[in-house]
């Protein structure tokens, strides 16, 4: 349990600074868990194949929170394919499909929720930011850059 | 007899050292019932209303002295009166089908009270819609309970049926049944009471209560899950169209048409959960033997204890009304700050069993403006010991989240 709840994955979910709105986001996405009504809000900006930047805004128990904010820090200045491999080595841990330590390095400071794997209860609040991205690049994928034209004719 | 004694009829909480504060969702079974399980399929398993030979014969009479031995405990006039179903969701379901599509039209109304159970709403949802009839609540006010004034004004001519929890399975609220009945019968409306969470804690007397029909599960009252029941007035239900087809329901069935069965058949198709049923009858013999008298004074004390101690802890918002007297075992709270699903894991640490989420009533949730709360509910087998271990394991829990609230630094 403690390990769950350890230190850093407090200090992300009470007091993020990941947790704000980007001035002019490319991709906002609403992800929810309608059993416990978490929600969260994830906007991300994409400069060619990068993601430049990422944020995340809502309400929701510490896993969830902890998880958007800690898979930010991990995704942000990563190619959109290396955060593809990223995001299915965090569904596969938390799964419990994937437990190589080399494998598990790439997660950095995401590897704090291997835990969460013992907690099947939990499993949602800690995949519910990870599903959202996921989301949003399929959509990247389709659509291109600059699904939300705020920024256009600047 | 106190809850020591009583404890030591329930393998499971021998057996782990936990404090289980969930009996809402569903309750443990004493040994009584586990045995009487076990004793049915060693000595009489078989398919009752079957068989022309002596097992099948003990199975049927096993099967329809348990509706006899319900009827009397919820003292039903007649023993057909009593329908076995798989759970109170089902039964509400038969009433909402077979009553309530056949008898709403356009301009009636179905009346709820807010604090219904998922189980008691989405269905009233699906038949106003197929009906065009419209479908209206009764709010609560600050005390979570629903005034005389509400129910006056939203049961009206119009209202053909009332659905009502007798206790609210997220706030405790013991709602006035019986001032809703009363009110409803002179407005011409039929009443559904959900006896869920009341009858594992109180004795309901449906004719006193003069419901048209009651519904509760068996698994909240000690007995195996899967078994639930509905009683409805005999004169109603033989009005009402079946609800499940299949065998043991019907008379003769030709190419084209069927006579079904009369009461109680006419509402149990197909092969019944038997030991559920049997496991039903010995919890209801374990309550009487009990006693509710003593029941009631076991859990009185109860919670009267974890509403004094939890009420001393002020970083809890506890949704519970004021008034002891409208109060069951039930006790919503939240910490202030933390999140509901963190509290109940990080209690679970401890060793104390919650609920956390809506609770199956979001409705009811937002009406009182959160998306979910942490929800110890008590039974007779619950020590004033769990309750202390609930409330230090909280303070734990408070003091663990405490140095990161931003407010604190």
């Amino acid at each position: 349990m403690d390990d769950v709840y350890n230190e850093l994955i407090m200090e992300h979910s009470m007091n993020s600074y990941n947790k704000k709105n980007l001035d002019c986001p490319h991709y906002s996405e609403l992800g929810h868990n309608p059993n416990c009504g978490d929600e969260i809000t994830l906007e991300l900006k994409l400069n060619g194949d990068v993601i430049e930047d990422m944020a995340f805004h809502g309400h929701g128990c510490a896993i969830s929170q902890a998880s958007a904010s800690i898979m930010i820090d991990t995704l942000k200045g990563k190619t959109v394919k290396e955060a593809k491999d990223i995001i299915e080595t965090f569904i596969g841990m938390i799964k419990r499909e994937i437990t190589d330590e080399n494998e598990l390095q790439k997660l950095e400071d995401a590897i704090a929720f291997r835990n969460v794997s013992n907690m099947p209860a939990r499993v949602k609040c800690a995949l519910l930011a990870w599903h959202t991205v996921e989301d949003i690049l399929k959509k990247s994928e389709t659509k291109g850059n600059g699904s939300i034209s705020c920024c256009t004719g600047d | 007899m106190n809850s020591y004694d009583v404890k030591k009829d329930f393998p499971i909480l021998e057996k782990n050292k936990i404090s289980y504060l969930d009996s809402g969702a569903t309750s443990q079974k004493p040994i009584q019932v586990i045995e009487s399980v076990k004793n049915f399929y060693e000595n009489y398993n078989a398919n009752p209303h079957r068989g022309a030979y002596s097992l099948s014969m003990e199975a049927t009479s096993i099967y329809e002295e348990t509706r006899g031995k319900i009827a009397k405990f919820i003292n039903a006039k007649n023993s057909e009166e009593i329908i076995f179903s798989k759970n109170a969701t089902e039964s509400m379901n038969l009433v909402a089908y077979s009553y309530g599509l056949d008898n709403l039209k356009s301009g009636d109304e179905v009346v709820l009270s807010i604090m219904e159970h998922h189980s008691n709403l989405v269905p009233w949802q699906t038949i106003t819609k197929k009906t065009g009839s419209t479908l209206s609540y009764m709010y609560m006010n600050d005390a979570y309970e629903i005034p005389d004034e509400e129910i006056e004004k939203k049961i009206t001519p119009h209202t053909k049926i009332v659905g009502i929890t007798h206790v609210s399975n997220v706030l405790g609220t013991i709602n006035n049944v019986k001032k809703i009945i009363k009110y409803a019968h002179k407005n011409g409306a039929v009443v559904l009471v959900d006896a869920s969470q009341s009858i594992p804690h109180m004795r309901i007397d449906v004719q006193d209560l003069d419901a048209d029909f009651l519904v509760f599960s068996g698994h909240k009252m000690m007995a195996p899950l899967g078994i639930g029941v509905l009683y409805g007035k005999k004169e109603i239900l033989n009005k009402m169209s079946p609800f499940l087809m299949g065998g043991d329901m019907i008379e003769y069935v030709y190419e084209q048409n069927t006579t079904f069965a009369p009461l109680p058949n006419k509402f149990e198709a197909g092969t019944q959960d038997v030991e559920a049923v049997v496991g039903l009858g010995a919890a209801i013999d374990y309550i009487e033997n009990l006693g509710y008298e003593n029941i009631n004074k076991l859990e009185e004390e109860l919670l009267d204890y974890a509403r004094e101690e939890l009420s001393k802890l002020d970083f809890l918002t506890l949704y519970m009304t004021p008034n002891r007297e409208n109060h069951s075992g039930v006790i919503s709270f939240n910490i202030k700050g933390i999140h509901p699903h963190d509290v109940a894991s990080i209690l679970d640490n401890y060793g104390v069993c919650v609920r956390s989420g809506n609770h199956c009533a979001q409705p009811l949730l937002r009406s009182i403006g959160v998306d979910s709360t942490c929800r110890a509910s008590f039974y007779i087998y619950n020590t004033k010991e769990d309750i202390d271990n609930l409330v230090d394991a909280l303070k734990k829990t408070y003091e663990m989240f405490r140095k990161y609230m931003k407010s604190e630094n």
